[in-house]
């Protein structure tokens, strides 16, 4: 990591230490006879960007699919700020203020830049079908301010110009922008990003990972971060958790969890440490 | 131009376009046109839950014939006047199809498909079934009579009910417009696009699928019963699954994931057998299915698509 890099985090992570907004206890997940997820705990913080990795078959996207409420786990809990989200509805989620995105991008590919962004207004709307059909003021008045909050992430995200353009024609690097807002729309307390490097250019990686901690200090909001891209991750992390076998291995600044004997035997195999011992 | 002043001037032309019939078509030709509105209504709801809301129903024809019936044993049974049977065609088909959409929906993708195409098959054997028969007048039916114009007005009955029908399919086509550009027209197409990121955003699947399943049986209902009025004659043989079908067609030609979509498709339904039966008395039927074909090859997303097109090529050339 590069000495910039690592200035930055020591400056934000710093700050970003408090009470937990999520607690993952004990959370087990098995398939058939495999355990996917193996008694897996850890915090998040508010206003902290936590990274989770592991190497392929860790447990780390199960992980963000338990969180995400994809999955059912059946042993452990995650409470989320004093709520267990263990059989909250998905499309409750995000009332709670858990928002997410997707690994390979799930925009509303028949909508425009800003309808996207609007669907992620429609839970703070309470008007229904009637009141919409006949545009009575209720309405009227959810869909100005649906409006109106995408216009300012749109500002936010420099999309002004894409704003009508429909969405399926952008670019992979600004459809992932786009799902960002949409997320960020719902003004979340979590934000879950599942692999959101993933598919991006070297260039388009440096730009997610400040705009990532430019969202945490625009919004002030929790980042959990699930990502293969270990550049990005100790880059823009607080803290990382590692996952092993369904197991967590280490969880630490990136500092610590670089310099952790598991995370480096875990990623590079025995033979590997044998040789750095 | 200003926008809004602009937007009136349109929809006072096209209204004032739509009325010019009244005063110079046939009373046959009225009576087709009235038959337009009927069936456009009834697409329309399709364009709704399969174009807008991406479920695949192939029942439409069941609910349509609910609302005429509705309408017709209201009339023929309760003496209640025409014009009070259609708000009461459009609760009960609503009803219905909610009724009938949400198991089907909480299955979803293509047993929704399965449950409207049965009960497009089993309607008509309903309405001859015994026990229903003094309701439904059986296989015989039940016969309707026009209604004449109100308030003295100096129209015949065709001119009257082209202008009622005309009416309520302007109102109701008015409503699905603010719909689908409300927030509940935007998680319609949020569910079709990408159901599970839908969900992620709030939208609970279960609840609008079903809803827009209601909305769409609704319209047909509407539909339905206007159409029982204008042919002021209802039997089982009008609603078997041909008619589902031929609303499918009328869905796929207009445009399906669009508004006005629903209109063209129907004016095709309407007008486009009999012109291919005078193209060739021996195989309509033939003749109908080629030019099924030529539209899919020219007008792949709908005729409404192919217009908007057009309109935007207008635009850039000006």
């Amino acid at each position: 990591m590069s000495a910039a890099a690592q200035a930055a985090n020591s400056a934000e992570g710093g700050a970003a230490r408090g009470g937990a907004l999520m607690r993952v206890s004990g959370v087990e997940m098995r398939f058939g006879g495999i355990v996917a997820l193996d008694g897996v705990s850890f915090d998040v913080g508010h206003r902290e960007i936590c990274g989770l990795i592991g190497p392929n078959g860790s447990g780390k996207t199960t992980m963000f699919n338990c969180i995400s409420g994809f999955y059912r786990y059946t042993v452990g809990d995650i409470v989320f700020d004093g709520t267990s989200i263990k059989d909250l509805a998905r499309h409750r989620m995000v009332e709670l203020g858990i928002g997410r995105t997707f690994q390979n991008v799930a925009l509303f590919r028949s909508m425009t830049v800003r309808q996207n962004m609007m669907v992620g207004h429609h839970y703070r709307g309470t008007s229904g079908f009637l009141s919409n059909a006949l545009r009575l003021p209720r309405a009227r008045a959810d869909g100005r301010e649906a409006a109106r909050q995408a216009d300012e992430l749109i500002e936010l995200l420099e999309l002004g110009a894409q704003a009508n353009l429909p969405v399926g024609g952008l670019p992979f690097g600004w459809q992932k922008r786009v799902e960002l807002g949409r997320a960020m729309i719902a003004a979340p307390k979590l934000l879950l990003l599942d692999e959101p490097a993933a598919g991006l250019n070297h260039g388009e990686v440096d730009e997610l990972g400040a705009l990532i901690k430019r969202l945490r200090s625009h919004f002030s909001l929790s980042i959990l971060l699930v990502e293969h891209h270990m550049s990005l991750v100790m880059q823009v992390s607080d803290r990382v958790v590692a996952l092993e076998f369904g197991r967590k291995i280490a969880d630490g600044t990136p500092e610590e969890v670089q310099r952790d004997p598991e995370v480096i035997r875990a990623y590079l195999g025995e033979g590997e440490e044998a040789a750095h011992v | 131009m200003n926008a809004n002043l602009s937007r009136l001037l349109r929809a006072v032309f096209v209204v004032a376009a739509l009325l010019v019939p009244l005063f110079f078509a046939s009373g046959y030709q009225l009576f087709q046109l009235t038959l337009v509105v009927a069936y456009a209504l009834s697409v329309l709801g399709k364009n709704l839950v399969t174009g807008f809301g991406g479920q695949v129903s192939l029942g439409q024809g069941a609910f349509y014939a609910v609302g005429a019936y509705t309408a017709a044993i209201l009339m023929e049974h309760f003496d209640v006047p025409y014009w009070a049977t259609i708000p009461v065609a459009a609760v009960t088909t609503g009803m219905v199809g909610l009724a009938l959409g949400l198991p089907a929906l909480r299955l979803g993708g293509l047993y929704l498909a399965l449950v409207t195409f049965s009960m497009a098959v089993s309607v008509p054997q309903l309405l001859k079934y015994k026990l229903f028969e003094d309701w439904t007048g059986g296989v015989q039916g039940i016969v309707l009579l026009k209604p004449d114009a109100p308030f003295g007005l100096d129209l015949n009955p065709d001119q009257w009910l082209y202008l009622f029908s005309f009416v309520v399919g302007a109102a109701l086509f008015l409503a699905a417009n603010n719909l689908v550009r409300s927030r509940i027209g935007l998680a319609m197409r949020a569910i079709r696009d990408q159901p599970l990121a839908a969900e992620a955003m709030g939208v609970e699947l279960a609840r609008y699928k079903t809803l827009t399943f209601g909305v769409g049986a609704l319209f047909a209902g509407v539909g339905g019963a206007l159409g029982a009025i204008a042919v002021g004659f209802v039997s089982p043989d009008s609603f078997t699954i041909a008619l589902s079908l031929t609303l499918f067609v009328g869905m796929v030609i207009g445009g399906a994931s669009s508004i006005s979509g629903a209109i063209y498709g129907a004016v095709f339904i309407v007008f486009m057998p009999n012109l291919a039966e005078e193209i060739s008395k021996a195989v309509p039927g033939a003749i109908f299915g080629a030019i099924l074909i030529l539209f899919m090859f020219f007008a792949p997303g709908g005729i409404a698509s192919l217009l908007e097109a057009q309109l935007r090529r207008l635009r850039a050339a000006r």
